[in-house]
């Protein structure tokens, strides 16, 4: 759905992007990860061009991004950074109205469209939409900036380290609410992140990103078993890879039939929680339940040490 | 309870406007003043129309520097025309140097008297508080707010009339307050080159040793200038509140 | 080498198009046969010999070319000054060239041509100038070189000539004078104002409760302009020295001096007590501290950190009183107080500009040299507590 093809940036003598050619699918989420001045940020803002390549193109659905002019292409994409940039001025509802008013649409359905995604924010709109940025707090700020960004139902959305100015125990929240928005709208998702958890929690599939080049491009478990670079070893960590390939299965996923009388386990938890929870228990087994209670099955310590190696 | 300042604030505003209206009910304040008989009150002109003569003066002026300066200011902080940015800021402060009052002595021979060397006067000297804060203002505007602008598609002039402008506003105000407090000031000393305002009453005064009339013209300048400076703070503390940048 | 080709210089272009306009359209000099007549316009080429125009014109040249294409900030400097001083050496010869031998009845000034002119190169110079960001002592240096070459080519008599020089000589004397009188009041004033305001600074940096009553107070005296403070300040003065005789032998009455030193040392209060407070506050605790805690007594804290390290921001205040107080000791003039502002409003009633400029002139010299000056001893003030 979207195609990079040799990206390049050069400044002067310094080359901070290098020959990236990647393959985005529709309705999946990307994770592109990497220190510091890896060329992460540039690679992502030359698709929605804030910054012009120096080489290579850039082609979302077939067209090239450059066939129009930047301003007009940047209303179809969704854009998030980690300062989140609400316009100190105006109010909730008119920060998330912007996109939709430049397009031209009817002011009802701005106010539909600005009342649906707050409510799909947990923002109530009665409360919160004729505050001012500054009235919010950090949280309710970034999911604000999302909001925004989806507000003219964008087919891609570009995330620069969305969640990084978040306190640890809303992260987590944050992501979660990612994951599942993404689902519901069906949008096809780039983000950025130097955070290695956060690309294997989040991405369908990985780009791992060093001094401007694309070391590896895969689905995540992939990078923890066949890496094809020592860079990305160290990235993911060789020490409790066998953890973070755990972490990739859920539990519903690996249940056997049957049932235990040991602890529950969520269907939708990693295999690395349901493990901790058995290590912790001291028991041997454990049953997995849905959410609403139902039984999926059951799960052994040696069932899940099975899948912790390739 | 009011606060002590509202109170000064409108019993300053009404003094003046009492004044300006029945001044010859103050006269037997100023009587002590005088020597030889001469007259309490100003009579060689209507106080009123004095007192807004003046304000219309400088309010001509101040809007003619605030369009400039603000359109200088903009200009000077696009892209285009980065390259004036170092000399506007150099010109700015050698202009602060030069005293109004040179200005307007040299407009003189120019364009003549009256009004018109003194709104020249004004204006010029009521550019710089202005484009300077305007120069402050936008450049100033968080990074994260203009990168977000452009990011969702905002064309470069909508950004500067729909962000920057807007962020910018309380500064810019405030050098518009800062130059019209000048200028008020400035413009009481038009009246040395025939401009209609209450420098005229001073002058008089000045010239014929009455000092009820000195009095006059200076206490009903310098309450003009005070209630013009207090009633723009406050518009700018309101300005200033709805915009509080995180 | 990369061979590109020459980029116009956008503000090189504006004021060569406008330097140029005006060396062809208006004006380089008026000839006035006495002081009173308007007077007629000449252009360059009719008022010097053949070889002194087409010279003037060489050097503008040379400086248009620059501003338009060389990007190279030394020599758009050097060739700037020299249009200068090409330019002011034409109007000095036109000078001369006009005026009969003998003669000092005639007027020549300097036309519209030759202000355009002038302000179009300074500007150039200017602005390669702030390219160039020069430090502290080489601006000083700058200044001192073009203020003395510029005082020798007058003393040398060079422009003796030209209308604005005729009238010094009428006036050399009393010039003489009201220049002093005008530094006594500006430094005077400044100089009261330095002995109260320094202290009430401090003082109320001490004691945050009197700040608001003090700076609202000086920011209200501050909003009165200067004539109405001054005639304010007649009638009390004026009744003082009515009163105490031995005011009035020391010269305190209610027209002249007086009135405008106390309403400029009234003015000047707030922005040396402003920014002795802003400049006491921004000291670092952890140096005031560590003073007390080498047991330094609590004025010897106070005079040797403290006021040490706020000093570049007092003399801030100092440079914006100094610079305010030169011009408004123009206003002075009004009510008898002397000074260079006499001239001013003397040319302004006798609509002669040539005495408007013998006043406005040095004004603007000394408000732009104080300026100067003290900006550069700021600045080198901040670059040794920098690098301390």
């Amino acid at each position: 759905m979207i195609t990079l093809e040799s990206l390049s940036k050069r400044y002067g003598e310094s080359t901070v992007v290098n020959q990236v050619s990647l393959e985005i699918e529709r309705n999946s989420i990307t994770v592109i990860v990497g220190t510091s001045g890896s060329g992460k940020s540039t690679l992502l803002r030359m698709i929605n061009r804030l910054i012009e390549p120096t080489s290579g193109r850039v082609l979302i659905e077939g067209r090239d991004t450059r066939a129009e002019p930047a301003h007009l292409l940047r209303r179809r994409i969704g854009y998030v950074i980690q300062g989140h940039g609400l316009f100190p001025h105006r109010t909730v509802a008119e920060n998330i109205a912007t996109v939709p008013r430049l397009l031209g649409w009817e002011t009802a359905r701005i106010a539909a469209r600005v009342t649906e995604l707050l409510e799909v924010f947990q923002l109530d709109p009665g409360k919160y939409a004729a505050s001012l940025p500054h009235e919010l707090s950090g949280g309710q700020q970034q999911r604000v900036g999302v909001a925004r960004a989806l507000a003219a139902e964008p087919a891609v959305l570009l995330m620069d380290e969305p969640f990084g100015a978040l306190d640890p125990i809303i992260r987590a929240k944050a992501q979660d609410d990612l994951l599942g928005i993404q689902r519901r709208f069906g949008t096809t998702i780039v983000l950025v992140t130097h955070d290695m958890d956060e690309a294997f929690r989040l991405g369908d599939k990985v780009a791992v990103m060093s001094q401007g080049r694309v070391l590896q491009y895969d689905r995540p478990a992939m990078l923890l078993i066949r890496p094809t670079d020592p860079f990305v070893t160290r990235m993911t960590g060789l020490a409790d890879r066998a953890l973070r390939l755990l972490s990739l299965i859920t539990a519903a996923d690996a249940a056997l039939p049957g049932t235990s009388e040991g602890p529950a386990v969520q269907g939708s938890a990693s295999l690395r929680d349901a493990l901790s929870e058995l290590v912790w228990s001291g028991a041997d087994s454990a049953r997995v339940v849905d959410a609403d209670g139902t039984a999926r099955g059951r799960l052994t310590v040696a069932a899940i040490l099975a899948h912790g190696h390739p | 309870m009011p606060r002590p300042a509202t109170v000064l604030r409108v019993a300053a505003l009404a003094l003046l406007i009492a004044f300006l209206v029945t001044p010859q009910s103050f006269a037997p304040l100023f009587a002590p003043l005088t020597q030889y008989g001469a007259p309490p009150i100003y009579d060689q002109g209507n106080l009123l129309t004095l007192a807004l003569a003046q304000l219309g003066t400088v309010c001509v002026a101040a809007a003619a520097s605030t369009v400039v300066a603000v359109g200088l200011g903009v200009l000077v902080t696009r892209q285009r025309g980065a390259q004036f940015l170092p000399l506007s800021r150099t010109l700015v402060n050698i202009g602060q140097t030069f005293p109004p009052v040179a200005v307007l002595a040299v407009a003189v021979p120019l364009v003549g008297f009256g009004e018109r060397p003194t709104l020249i006067a004004l204006f010029a000297y009521g550019l710089l508080p202005i484009f300077e804060n305007t120069l402050v203002g936008l450049r100033t505007c968080p990074p994260a707010v203009m990168e977000a602008a452009s990011g969702m598609g905002l064309s470069a002039r909508q950004r500067l009339f729909a962000v920057e402008l807007p962020l910018a506003m309380p500064l810019i105000l405030e050098g518009v307050r800062l130059s019209l407090v000048i200028n008020v000031g400035t413009a009481t000393i038009g009246s040395t080159v025939a401009a209609k305002g209450l420098g005229e009453v001073i002058i008089a005064g000045l010239l014929s040793s009455n000092t009820a009339f000195i009095l006059q013209g200076g206490l009903l300048t310098g309450l003009m200038a005070i209630l013009l400076y207090d009633g723009l703070s406050m518009l700018e503390r309101r300005l200033l509140r709805t915009l509080t940048l995180d | 080498m990369r061979l590109s080709r020459p980029r116009l210089d956008a503000l090189g272009a504006v004021l060569v198009v406008a330097g140029a306009a005006a060396l062809f359209f208006l004006p380089f000099v008026v000839f006035k046969s006495n002081r009173i007549v308007p007077g007629d316009p000449r252009t360059l080429g009719a008022v010097l010999p053949g070889w002194g125009a087409l010279g003037c014109e060489a050097a503008l040249a040379l400086a248009a070319a620059a501003a338009l294409w060389i990007a190279d900030a030394r020599v758009r400097l050097v060739l700037a000054l020299t249009g200068v001083v090409a330019v002011a050496l034409a109007a000095a010869a036109a000078g001369n060239a006009l005026t009969p031998p003998g003669n000092l009845v005639v007027r020549i000034a300097p036309g519209a041509a030759f202000w355009t002119l002038l302000i179009c190169l300074g500007l150039l110079a200017t602005d390669a100038t702030t390219r160039l960001r020069p430090g502290p002592a080489l601006r000083v240096l700058l200044l001192a070189a073009s203020l003395g070459i510029a005082g020798l080519t007058l003393a040398h008599g060079t422009f003796d000539h030209l209308s604005v020089m005729r009238e010094y000589a009428v006036n050399a004397v009393r010039f003489a004078r009201e220049l002093r009188q005008h530094l006594a009041l500006a430094f005077g004033s400044l100089g009261a104002a330095v002995i109260v305001g320094l202290p009430l600074g401090i003082l109320c940096h001490r004691l945050p409760r009197l700040r608001p009553g003090v700076l609202t107070t000086l920011n209200i005296i501050q909003t009165i302009p200067a004539i109405a403070l001054f005639g304010i300040l007649m009638a009390p003065l004026g009744a003082l020295a009515a009163a105490v005789p031995l005011a009035d032998r020391l010269g305190i009455r209610g027209i002249g001096a007086a009135p405008a030193v106390v309403a400029l040392f009234l003015y000047s209060l707030l922005p040396i007590v402003a920014n002795t407070v802003a400049g006491l506050r921004r000291v670092s605790r952890s140096a005031v501290e560590a003073a007390h805690g080498m047991g330094m007594t609590a004025r010897q804290v106070l005079l040797g950190v403290e006021l040490l390290l706020a000093l570049p921001v007092i003399v801030t205040g100092i440079r914006v009183v100094l610079v305010q107080n030169i011009g408004m000791v123009t206003v002075a003039a009004l009510i008898g107080g002397g000074g260079l502002g006499a001239f001013v409003f003397q040319g302004i009633g006798q609509t002669a500009i040539d005495l408007v400029l013998l006043g406005a002139i040095p004004i603007v010299t000394l408000a732009f040299s104080a300026a100067l000056v003290l900006d550069a001893l700021v600045e080198a003030m901040d670059r040794v507590k920098a690098s301390a």
